[in-house]
């Protein structure tokens, strides 16, 4: 604004004519808008291509066999056309449940030691060793629990009372393997208690064990169940660990020691063999698929959503 | 006031108490992040405690038979080795390697090797774990001799060279992941090639362009909504979209490349690829979008205002200055995708593939597959090759994450040395 003749620009050219300053149309910009909008849409295409690839599946499916019986009955058996979904499910929430055993205190304790006990240079080198645990694929998680983890049960508690393939082990592996999820999410929770909070208790004379579990744990309380919601969602979806540790054959048991086979599992066992493209053992995977899909897309929105709340409490 | 406090003789002694405990939990607190850490190490040593140690190899033949009194085959010259092949081998055998090469001139080692694989065909019979190796070193001995006779015990690292030279093979002496270090390549080169331009093209116009409408909006939460969808769905999508929907595309008839003796089939190395590019491509989309978001705006100001369009603004000024970021979420993609196993069995990973793939149309498996199936077999021969390809597998994966904390690095002394 401090040019003077700014208002004359308009009509500056030597070469006489009013210059033209208004938008000039450029279709290559407006080609390479629409084309990086595609690729954004993508996106949406994914998810409308996964609810259709299961559900047109899943719909013949259903057809077949009723909802009631796909949630009531407690046998599944292709072979005698009993599609009873529970004894995947179950074996599902077993091998969630010792994951989350293992998972929830010790990933708490370590967020808790990481953000209020650790010295920096201990915080600095721990932080990338939890990353480096997060970045070791599946499958070789899945080895160790039954290379090493099972024997070690079957030592423990008796060769003939432990299966060689059994939830307990998978859990316990699959809790190791959510431990780095659980650990950084709750102690970004609890590192964004604000200070001030923090700094109150200790003015009236609370300790660092008093602060951080009366002050710092339950301001940062829906920070950690939103950690919570997300590893039991990735324990229900995660799969090579239960299919190499947990067993192949669906039974309907809540003993740790004995074999199961989880929806995951069952999909990747079926899958890698043989199958034809029309049968009902095709089309039964994508019913399960569905079920595996909505149960962690549910915890997943619920858990963005209380990590939302929680962000507006403080800022 | 002071009516309402304890007596001082009570709140000194209390105070001492909650001391006390402060430090017991302390003490939890920090073992329960050493548990961590050791379930880390517990994981590394069990796997490297089934890559290597003592096995032991029995022959059909004795090597001792085949040569004369005091000497070994390794002693011998090529001359005296192909006397003992003529004399051992098959005349129909003998005439096809000699047609293939003449025996008479190839190397002392070449015929060793025919020796080795027509002749003494060894195989193992019995493998011990690198802790049983060190510590029960005698005992392995002792058992060996009696329970096992005329093998011979040797120390033995499943990672070796023949485990990258050698591709899927019945007899685990001669099995490597050669084929499958291969497959691997190929897939996440196909997968990068998707994923990497889409997914930067997609931030850019979350980024750059996107008005904050509902439309957006959607665009937005979806993309974090796919990034905690199962990988085996994307399995199951990878299944019905590219395998068997757009089988006449991924499996190359469209172009009249289709791998030989293959019926029309989906199940290819581009399907895989376009599976798991779909997998990373919330990956890529959100670490793009956060290196965009971390360029200042000045940059884009002075290029708008010296008469630069949008695009030119962004190809020209944001994109390099947000390359190295952008490079970063490729590597963590990249990563990702070599450790993905699940989506890969549901696309239709060939459970024994003998053969190199060739191209984008050639049938797959990939390192993490391999290990899959190795693990899953019931001779231990074959955990232990499974733990050879297993480490193989971290280190490219630690090999990748350690670029990645370079490129950080880099990308902060830049920062650092630019203010």
């Amino acid at each position: 604004m401090g040019f003077g003749n700014s208002s004359k620009l308009p009509s500056a050219p030597a070469s006489g004519g009013a210059a033209n300053l208004r938008r000039r149309p450029r279709p290559g910009e407006t080609v390479i808008q629409a084309l990086l909008f595609l690729a954004a849409s993508i996106s949406i295409f994914t998810t409308i291509g996964i609810v259709a690839s299961l559900g047109v599946e899943a719909f013949t499916f259903f057809r077949e066999v009723s909802l009631v019986q796909f949630f009531t009955d407690t046998v599944w058996q292709p072979a005698i056309e009993r599609f009873g979904i529970l004894p995947l499910l179950s074996a599902t929430l077993a091998t969630s449940f010792w994951a989350m055993l293992l998972a929830l205190p010790l990933g708490l304790l370590v967020a808790i030691y990481l953000s209020e006990y650790a010295p920096r240079k201990v915080r600095n080198f721990l932080k990338p060793v939890l990353e480096l645990l997060a970045g070791i694929p599946t499958v070789v998680y899945g080895y160790f629990a039954l290379n090493t983890v099972t024997p070690i049960i079957r030592n423990l508690f008796g060769q003939q009372r432990v299966d060689v393939y059994n939830t307990l082990s998978a859990g316990l592996v699959m809790g190791i393997l959510i431990l780095p999820l659980i650990a950084s999410m709750c102690e970004d929770a609890l590192s964004s208690v604000p200070r001030s909070l923090k700094e109150g208790a200790y003015a009236m004379g609370a300790n660092k064990l008093e602060v951080s579990l009366t002050v710092v744990v339950p301001a940062a309380f829906s920070g950690i169940a939103a950690a919570f919601i997300l590893g039991l969602s990735r324990a229900v979806g995660e799969t090579m660990i239960v299919a190499m540790a947990a067993g192949a054959g669906p039974k309907l048991t809540l003993n740790p020691f004995k074999s199961a086979e989880t929806m995951t599992g069952h999909i990747v066992r079926i899958s890698g063999g043989d199958l034809s493209y029309d049968s009902m053992d095709y089309q039964s995977l994508f019913a399960i698929a569905l079920v595996l899909f909505i149960v962690t897309l549910g915890l997943n929105m619920l858990s963005t959503r209380i990590v939302r709340r929680f962000r507006e409490v403080y800022e | 006031m002071s009516s309402s406090l304890p007596s001082s003789g009570r709140l000194d002694s209390r105070l001492e108490e909650r001391r006390k405990k402060s430090g017991r939990w302390r003490i939890v607190f920090f073992l329960c992040t050493i548990v961590s850490v050791f379930f880390l190490a517990a994981l590394l040593t069990g796997i490297v405690n089934q890559a290597f140690g003592y096995v032991l190899v029995q022959t059909e033949e004795d090597p001792a038979s085949l040569v004369p009194e005091g000497t070994t085959l390794t002693e011998l010259d090529t001359g005296a080795l192909s006397v003992i092949l003529q004399e051992r081998l098959s005349r129909r055998l003998y005439r096809k390697l000699d047609a293939e090469a003449p025996l008479a001139e190839r190397s002392s080692q070449a015929l060793l090797d025919i020796i080795d694989t027509e002749i003494l065909k060894p195989h193992v019979v019995a493998t011990w774990s690198l802790f049983e190796s060190i510590f029960f070193k005698q005992a392995i001995i002792e058992s060996a001799l009696r329970d096992y006779q005329g093998g011979s015990l040797q120390f033995r690292s499943w990672v070796n060279g023949e485990l990258f030279a050698n591709s899927q093979s019945s007899d685990p002496l001669r099995s490597g992941i050669r084929g499958a270090i291969l497959g691997s390549l190929l897939t996440i080169f196909f997968t990068i090639l998707f994923a990497l331009p889409l997914g930067v093209a997609a931030a850019v116009w979350l980024e750059e362009y996107a008005k904050d409408n509902w439309l957006n909006r959607m665009i937005r939460t979806n993309i974090y909504n796919l990034a905690g969808v199962p990988s085996i769905i994307y399995g199951m999508l990878g299944l019905t979209l590219f395998v068997r929907a757009m089988a006449p595309l991924t499996s190359g008839a469209l172009f009249g490349l289709q791998a030989e003796g293959s019926s029309l089939d989906g199940r290819t190395v581009l399907s895989a690829s376009l599976s798991l590019a779909i997998l990373v491509l919330p990956i890529i989309i959100i670490n793009a979008q956060e290196a965009m978001r971390a360029v200042p705006q000045g940059l884009r100001h002075s290029s708008l205002a010296l008469g630069a369009t949008r695009w030119q603004t962004i190809w020209h000024h944001v994109l390099p200055a947000s390359a190295d970021r952008i490079l970063t979420g490729a590597v963590l993609a990249i990563s990702r995708a070599l450790g993905e196993t699940a989506p890969l069995v549901v696309v239709g990973a060939s459970t024994f593939l003998s053969m190199d793939p060739t191209g984008p149309f050639s049938k797959f498996t990939t390192l993490p597959i391999q290990i899959y199936q190795w693990s899953a077999r019931p001779q231990q021969e074959f955990r232990n090759l499974a733990a050879g390809a297993i480490i193989v597998l971290l280190v490219l994966l630690l090999f990748l994450n350690a670029s990645v904390i370079y490129l950080r690095n880099k990308y902060s002394d830049n920062k650092a040395a630019s203010q």
